[in-house]
């Protein structure tokens, strides 16, 4: 049997998701964006909302996540995705809003829209990938840089006394009434992808149900900017971010979630 | 007849807003213009057309609001002061990349800084010269009555809408606070998201329907060949505006060898000090620039070609709109200017002295 006689339409067991584009992702090798934007749209197509779908792209390395997700979307300034998703559900609050945002983006110079659009409990889903570090500009520190970690901004290592200690958002966000499922994942194997796609899904119809914010953190790696090669940058994550960035659900229905730490 | 009412400006804008059946409105407080949104949400809109109104954590969420409704094709306003708008200005070039209607409203106060509370005019280059980054225009509208702050929101809205651009109402806390009689027009509605589709459509990120391809609204462009041409097609808009645009009103212009030049609440106190100049013999004229951007350029040159002597730009600034007279006379007529600063309203005595002193003499 000729190869070409295996490649046919009727013998595929997989294809790509109708809401990703043929675009070829801007992402370097070994990054997680490309796997967090496939179950994000996935999901919108599970649910069969991909028309009433908007999403909002952030700015650092995912500022052109509008090339890749096939549905409509809005480029906001960076930080401010939290406003411009807190406006498009407010004018239009039958179609479903979700933001995509980084650390940088999320956690630094948004913290203000995102701790305010999360505290008004808006009907919105935030995607928040942290990867410890501003991959976009070229590996500097983020809020969310781990102690004693190199960086182009911290080549020494982070400390407390320059810089303070790691911003954990997503207890934080926890914290507020205005939250409904609040959960951190990573996407670095078959089986956290299957959880965090899971947790995206059930965002994306509470979102809908309009029982307030969602917020789904993936913790996510930085080859390039960690200076690791992907293999070795997972390991990495798995050992140092997960210590401090405990995978798991933080709050669900509402409610916190006892033993947050355990997966 | 129609119903007379006695308001403040900011009150004028605000209930303007709702009769002309815009979608939403968000803003963060700010002296001299929060009984915009005092009035909103007294009235509660949402009760009479479905508008939303939300007050935000700050000017910066506020025009980010703006900028994801806007990009949503609805008719969406704000409105703030001087430092607020510093604020606003990232927002507001991000809109004017990504072409994008809204309403902004300046009710302008004393500056630098945090400066006064008090009326002022001194963020003329900033709303007219672009402000914030890039090269961008808003076209510009500056009221000077109250009728005005309510009649220009529907203009504003219909350019901004035919250019597919911010448009900023430049007011200053003596129109946003004086209380003058008004007349609205009746009560439009809002658009029908049927109606949003047909007209904005095909930019507009109303959800992704299976015959179209998605809509997409950013500002950024990581080729540079290509945001020149985005830029020149930017130009070109403005250039369209220029032409199509202008507005200005005249007062006793015809036979007048010397020319005051004001807009907005400085172009009233010019009116009183017209009446007493003419009275005393004084040929004297006033042109009111209605629209800051574009400027009334032709019309001032027509002014230098049929003699007139002297021109004086009466603003309640270090002297700002004066630069644009200037430009427009090009050396042909003595160009001066009078303004007081920091929150000080000059009186028409003050002007008239002016007047005489610095271009009769």
């Amino acid at each position: 049997m000729d190869l070409k006689d295996i490649i046919k339409p009727e013998n595929l067991v997989y294809t790509k998701t109708k809401n990703m584009t043929d675009k070829e992702l801007s992402y370097c090798p070994g990054c997680g964006h490309g796997t967090a934007h496939m179950i994000t749209m996935e999901a919108v197509e599970e649910l069969g909302i991909t028309e009433k779908t908007i999403g909002v792209a952030p700015v650092g390395c995912s500022v052109l996540a509008y090339e890749f997700m096939n549905v409509d979307m809005q480029q906001a300034a960076h930080g401010r995705a939290p406003a411009v998703a807190t406006a498009l559900s407010r004018v239009m609050p039958e179609k479903v809003i979700f933001t995509y945002q980084g650390d940088g983006d999320l956690a630094a110079i948004g913290t203000a829209e995102t701790i305010h659009a999360c505290n008004r409990g808006e009907n919105i889903v935030i995607i928040f990938v942290n990867n410890g570090i501003y991959g976009m500009t070229g590996g500097q520190m983020a809020p969310t840089t781990l102690m004693g970690m190199k960086s182009s901004t911290s080549p020494y290592g982070r400390t407390a006394e320059q810089n303070g200690n790691p911003l954990k958002m997503t207890e934080l966000v926890a914290q507020l009434e205005g939250t409904y499922n609040v959960s951190r994942h990573s996407v670095h194997t078959f089986k956290n992808v299957k959880k965090a796609k899971k947790a995206i899904k059930k965002a994306f119809q509470d979102a809908m149900d309009k029982k307030g914010t969602q917020f789904v953190e993936i913790v996510s790696n930085c080859n390039s900017g960690w200076k690791m090669s992907p293999v070795k940058s997972n390991e990495w994550m798995e050992e140092h971010m997960f210590a401090y960035y405990p995978l798991g659900q933080i709050k669900k229905d509402g409610v916190l979630v006892n033993n947050s730490n355990q997966n | 007849m129609a119903e007379v009412k006695l308001m403040k400006g900011n009150e004028a804008f605000a209930e303007a807003a709702i009769r002309v059946g815009s979608d939403a409105y968000f803003g963060y407080p700010i002296t001299p213009q929060s009984e915009v949104i005092e009035y909103l949400m007294t009235e509660q809109p949402h009760m009479r057309t479905g508008m939303v109104v939300l007050q935000a954590e700050s000017e910066v969420a506020a025009i980010n609001m703006v900028y994801g409704a806007a990009g949503a094709g609805k008719k969406v306003l704000t409105s703030s002061s001087s430092p607020g708008i510093s604020l606003k200005l990232e927002g507001i070039s991000y809109m004017a990349g990504a072409e994008l209607p809204a309403v902004i409203l300046n009710v302008v106060r004393g500056g630098p800084g945090l400066g006064t509370i008090q009326p002022s005019q001194a963020d003329y280059f900033q709303a007219v010269k672009g402000g914030g980054h890039g090269d961008y225009k808003m076209l510009v509208l500056a009221p000077s009555s109250v009728q005005e702050m309510a009649d220009f929101v529907e203009d504003a809205f219909d350019v901004a809408f035919r250019y597919r651009n911010p448009v900023m109402i430049l007011s200053d806390g003596v129109i946003g606070q004086m209380m003058e009689k008004v007349v609205f027009k009746p009560q439009q509605d809002r658009w029908t998201e049927e109606e949003i589709i047909k007209m904005n459509g095909s930019w507009a990120t109303t959800g992704k329907t299976a015959d179209r391809e998605r809509n997409i609204i950013t500002s950024l462009n990581m080729r540079s060949d290509a945001m020149e041409i985005h830029n020149h097609k930017l130009q070109a808009k403005y250039k369209l505006m220029e032409e199509n645009e202008v507005r200005f009103e005249e007062f006793m212009c015809d036979d007048a060898e010397y020319i005051m030049v004001a807009y907005g609440s400085s172009a009233r106190i010019a009116q009183k000090t017209l009446d007493i100049a003419r009275s005393k013999g004084i040929k004297v004229g006033l042109l009111r620039p209605i629209t800051l951007f574009p400027y009334p350029t032709k019309k001032i040159q027509e002014y230098v070609n049929n003699g007139v002597k002297g021109f004086l730009s009466v603003e309640m600034s270090a002297g700002q709109m004066v630069e644009d007279v200037r430009l427009a006379v090009n050396g042909k007529a003595e160009v001066e200017h009078y303004g007081r600063n920091g929150g000080i309203v000059p009186s028409p005595t003050e002007v008239l002295n002016a007047l005489e002193t610095q271009i009769i003499k």
